[in-house]
């Protein structure tokens, strides 16, 4: 049935009349050109979007929270309401060792210090870390490494520096590492220097110490800034910042239903409401994609009735000389395809240009908003087969109406 | 070779029916070379669209080479269309995207014939018609007279058992009318069966019979001596 598919004079008919009238054929592609171009760009800018998303949250373990001490709103158990809310190491360690579904628990201290190095200063914002941190926050290291297990173990004065601290304490093409800094009057040596990064989750971190070092030079004791927690990837995030709020409200004599006395920020949350917002704009994109390749059809579909209205002469003849109602129905839809499918054709190329010239206009850099905008070959596939089946059912309208004229009338018409 | 008897034909015209044909009777033998005249409203054009198979007959019997014309399918209509007839128009009625050759090979593509197959039947009909060097024109590049040549070319190109002519020098000057009637002429001598609508007398005589209608009826059924149009060209 389909082996006309693959006959030369199937192709002739089809191009011999398409080509007839190019003007025409072109207007009509045009329509389904446009939508597939939309529908192409769009997805592929969608996908930027996602991609540059993406990337940069990808140095994050997004099933995360941070939570933080504030002041209690609600006397209990003897305190007044007001009463300064710290969390300390302890805290943590319950947590992490308590709350179901957790992965990580870092503390982290922060603070400000005066760097200097020669007669170069400046003063920055400073983390006391533990090791760990490199796994949920990913640290892009330049040069050297991140602080470990020994350097908390044994108070090391090491400092993991920032890309922008070198450029304002280190002389152009300096090696920095195993170089000594003084911070707050205190030699470090730097063993690290990091990429600084564009998102930043909490107070800017320009120096990384060890967490055991920062205590000791800032005599923090037990307390800590405030602490991020990581959950495995099948618990939800939400569940385990409340858990983790009671406990620590327990821990600390705090009312339960003191809303005020923690402060945190939810990275799973915001990052489910992105995505969501991400999921639905590609949505939205096949939806608006659709739409107009519908409607670039149906211009298709219009003209070709109106073709066929003029063709009624043609189509009588051809009856008259044998051909049956299967043949020019077949010709009608074959036609019909075959624009879809060209128009489809520049529409995915054009759309592949549009992209091109996205990413090269947004695309470059590290700040870039589009980030790889492209489309899958799957996508590009799926589009193809909804046009052939479209081109088809669209196609059928002219063809039935061709051959419900009868030979003897198309044949009368002068 | 062709048998009609007591065929009726009515066409509704709003509410009231235009009974067109009134009871045919006629037979047609092979090798028979017939004009079928008449006034316009006489019947002829529905007459020779019915032996066509582009319309139906209301009543009556229609045998084509054996075959009975009844209640055909579109699908069959266009077999036998195919298979049994050729038809020649007064407007030509030629493709006029397609080369005169293309257009030659139109009824041999709907008859499933291979490309080459094609090809060379084409070129042989047009170099009968004497046309084979214009097989790469198209219609508009041909005159009046070359057109129907052409058309007369894809009439005979499937070979048919009975060419049926609808008005065929209709459109053309006397000379070239001629100069058609001759061919078709030959054509019959080589033993063609035709069919020829007209309203001209002096084309009627170029037959061997002619069939007059009036008013859906057949009034006279006449051999006649062939008027041979070679000694007018």
């Amino acid at each position: 049935m389909f082996k006309f598919l693959f006959e030369r004079d199937t192709w002739q008919e089809v191009f011999d009349s398409l080509s007839k009238n190019k003007l025409r054929s072109i207007l009509t592609m045009v329509g389904v050109w446009w939508g597939i171009l939309l529908l192409i760009a769009l997805l592929g800018s969608a996908r930027g979007l996602e991609n540059s998303f993406n990337r940069l949250f990808g140095s994050f373990a997004t099933n995360s929270v941070f939570i933080w001490g504030q002041s209690t709103s609600k006397p209990f158990k003897g305190f007044q309401e007001g009463k300064r809310v710290r969390l300390s190491l302890t805290d943590a360690k319950k947590i992490e060792e308590n709350i179901e579904g957790i992965e990580f628990v870092i503390p982290r201290n922060q603070n400000q210090a005066l760097v200097v190095r020669r007669e170069l200063s400046g003063t920055f914002g400073i983390n006391g870390d533990y090791p760990l941190l490199d796994k949920v926050q990913k640290v892009n290291l330049m040069h050297g490494r991140f602080i470990n297990q020994n350097d908390i173990d044994n108070n090391k004065k090491v400092a993991v520096i920032s890309e922008s601290i070198y450029k304002q304490v280190f002389e152009k093409d300096e090696e920095a590492i195993g170089e000594l800094i003084q911070i707050n009057g205190m030699n470090f040596m730097v063993i690290g220097l990091f990429e600084d990064s564009n998102i930043n989750m909490g107070p800017r971190t320009e120096i990384h110490i060890p967490f055991t070092t920062f205590q000791q030079i800032y005599n923090q004791g037990d307390q800590i800034g405030w602490m991020m927690i990581t959950g495995k990837p099948e618990y939800d995030i939400r569940q385990i910042e409340e858990d983790s709020k009671l406990m620590l409200k327990n821990l600390n004599k705090i009312h339960p239903k003191d809303k005020r006395a923690f402060g945190s920020f939810n990275l799973g949350n915001e990052f489910a409401k992105m995505t969501g917002f991400l999921t639905g704009m590609q949505f939205l994109t096949w939806f608006v994609g659709i739409a107009t390749l519908i409607a670039g059809v149906f211009a298709i579909g219009n003209i070709l009735l109106i073709t066929v209205k003029e063709r009624t002469k043609e189509i009588g003849v051809r009856r008259a000389l044998g051909a049956t109602p299967f043949e020019i129905k077949r010709q009608i839809v074959v036609e019909a395809v075959s624009l879809t499918l060209i128009a489809g054709f520049f529409g995915i190329i054009s759309g592949g240009w549009i992209l091109i010239a996205l990413d090269s206009a947004f695309g470059q850099g590290d700040d870039a908003t589009i980030v790889n905008a492209s489309v899958s070959i799957a996508v590009v596939f799926v589009a193809v087969v909804i046009l052939v089946i479209l081109g088809t059912l669209i196609g059928l309208i002219p063809a039935f109406k061709a051959t419900s004229i009868k030979p003897i009338e198309a044949l009368r018409e002068e | 070779m062709l048998t009609i008897k007591k065929l009726h034909k009515s066409y509704p015209i709003g509410d009231r029916s235009l009974h067109v044909l009134k009871g045919i009777d006629l037979s047609v033998e092979e090798g028979e070379m017939v004009a079928i005249m008449g006034s316009s409203g006489s019947g002829k054009s529905t007459l020779l669209n019915i032996i066509g198979m582009l319309d139906e007959a209301d009543e009556g019997e229609y045998i084509l080479d054996g075959v009975t014309i009844k209640n055909l399918t579109e699908k069959k209509a266009a077999i036998y269309r195919n298979k049994f007839l050729g038809f020649i128009f007064q407007s030509f009625n030629l493709i006029n995207y397609k080369t005169a050759q293309e257009n030659v090979s139109l009824p041999l593509y709907y008859q499933g014939l291979k490309r080459k197959e094609r090809q060379e039947k084409s070129l042989f009909h047009l170099e009968k018609v004497g046309l084979r060097d214009w097989a790469d024109h198209h219609p508009s590049e041909l005159s009046g007279g070359q057109k129907q040549r052409v058309a007369i070319a894809r009439a005979l190109a499937a070979n048919p058992k009975l060419l049926l002519a609808d008005e065929p020098t209709g459109a053309l000057d006397t000379k070239t009318s001629y100069d058609i009637m001759a061919f078709l002429q030959q054509l019959n001598d080589e033993g063609k069966t035709l069919l020829i609508v007209t309203h001209e007398e002096d084309i009627a005589n170029m037959c061997k019979r002619i069939v007059r209608l009036k008013d859906g009826v057949i009034m006279e059924d006449v051999k006649v001596d062939q008027v041979r149009a070679e000694q007018y060209v």
